[in-house]
């Protein structure tokens, strides 16, 4: 066989593009020739250049964060105007509106700063974890001893997951104060990043979408399943934070 | 978006971040462009997702990232010329292949960085999506809007000119 009329084929070839009769026709051809052989040769040496330096590059970390936020806005911007009762309403009687407008940013202030409050609590409670020696009131990387350990001390139960294999050690559990009431903390690590996940029951008993800030330089991520609140925070970055509260929730 | 429907996006996108970012910091070459070229194409994800039938969501994700950094580039266009166009680098011929295995082999990682930085757009794009990416040359085919046979030649010339660049550079430093 002559020399393929396009050469192109050999790096389809070397990229395992070709089918089976064409490659091992190619083979049979580069066995004999020497330029073909040698096209394949640099093809390979390029390759692996590109393949074997660190080009790649990866997504900074704060990135994942805005880009949630700005979703999030932009689909609670779209909520409101594809919803046509409010339309009719916004054009009907504009002075009704901003009045609803107005009350429901007062609510929403509200219970965005008593949020804020939490939120910022829990931070500290994480940071004062850290500063003192006192990050574990029982010390474990055993779920069934961790688990025990909290009754009698706490009026509920927490759920104590072993994520060993997800790459999340489980160092042990606290008892801690959120929220106006006593909580338990679990604390898990990755690499050299401790997470506390703090645990308390909910009021309402319902569950709620995940919740994700970052305050201080520590993010935080927060929802509530199956009548409990969960409080994960952390300064490992999100992306792995959110691995860890999928990890949790299956 | 009701709040199940946005876990399911983000469920099924925010996996492919690092692809984005990666593709989109090659095309516009700047960290900042790159960020705002990622978030952008997730908005249009987000608004385009009641049109995604499941499938390979990495390709139809790189899709929306590649259209939207080639926005991103003509509007910036507009302000001057972004790829210096160099007829030169655009069209070698394919040189007998001797001592240049040695020097791809010795090639730094700036010499590699460089070289696929001067190449034109459209031959970045195309080695990102397969030597970055390891996308197959149907998946590039998608995301480029391309037929195949496009795409192989376009690879093809896209490696010539990226090993004439360091082969240039070798020669010269010696």
């Amino acid at each position: 066989m002559s020399c393929p009329e396009n050469k192109d084929l050999i790096e389809a070839y070397a990229d395992g593009e070709l089918d089976l009769s064409s490659s091992l026709e190619i083979e049979r051809h580069m066995a004999d020739c020497q330029v073909c052989a040698a096209a394949l040769k640099s093809h390979q040496a390029l390759r692996s250049a590109l393949g074997g330096t660190s080009l790649y590059y990866d997504a900074p970390p704060r990135l994942g964060s805005r880009v949630r936020s700005a979703v999030r806005k932009q689909e609670k911007v779209f909520a409101v105007g594809w919803r046509p009762a409010w339309r009719w309403v916004a054009l009907a009687a504009p002075v009704f509106s901003v009045a609803i407008l107005a009350f429901a940013l007062v609510i929403a202030s509200r219970s965005s700063s008593s949020e804020d409050l939490l939120n910022q609590e829990t931070v500290s409670a994480h940071v004062r974890s850290l500063m003192a020696a006192h990050l574990m009131d029982f010390p474990s990387s055993d779920q069934h001893t961790v688990k025990p350990s909290f009754s009698g001390r706490i009026d509920f139960s927490p759920e104590v997951k072993d994520l060993s294999n997800e790459g999340f050690t489980l160092l042990g559990g606290r008892l801690d104060y959120l929220d106006s009431r006593p909580v338990a903390a679990l604390i898990y690590q990755r690499r050299k990043h401790v997470i506390n996940l703090f645990i308390w029951p909910s009021q309402d008993g319902t569950g709620a979408g995940a919740m994700e800030t970052s305050l201080r330089g520590y993010n935080l991520i927060r929802w509530s399943r199956a009548g409990m609140h969960y409080s994960a925070v952390s300064d490992l970055n999100l992306i792995e934070l959110r691995s860890f509260q999928q990890a949790l929730q299956e | 978006m009701d709040p199940t429907e946005l876990k399911r996006f983000e469920r099924a996108f925010l996996p492919h971040m690092s692809a984005a970012y990666n593709l989109a910091r090659w095309l516009t070459r700047s960290d900042q462009d790159a960020e705002d070229v990622v978030q952008e194409a997730y908005l249009r994800a987000v608004r385009f997702f009641g049109g995604f039938r499941g499938g390979n969501s990495k390709a139809w994700f790189l899709t929306i990232v590649r259209n939207a950094a080639y926005s991103w580039l003509q509007r910036s266009q507009a302000q001057g010329p972004i790829t210096p166009f160099d007829a030169q680098i655009h069209d070698v011929e394919d040189k007998s292949p001797g001592p240049e295995v040695e020097l791809l082999q010795s090639a730094t990682r700036q010499d590699l960085r460089e070289a696929l930085e001067r190449l034109p757009v459209e031959f970045r794009e195309a080695l990102v999506l397969r030597e970055l990416e390891g996308l197959s040359y149907k998946e590039i085919a998608e995301v480029s809007g391309l037929p195949i046979g496009t795409v192989m030649s376009r690879l093809a010339r896209a490696r010539r000119n990226l090993r004439q660049f360091l082969i240039d550079r070798g020669t010269k430093e010696e």
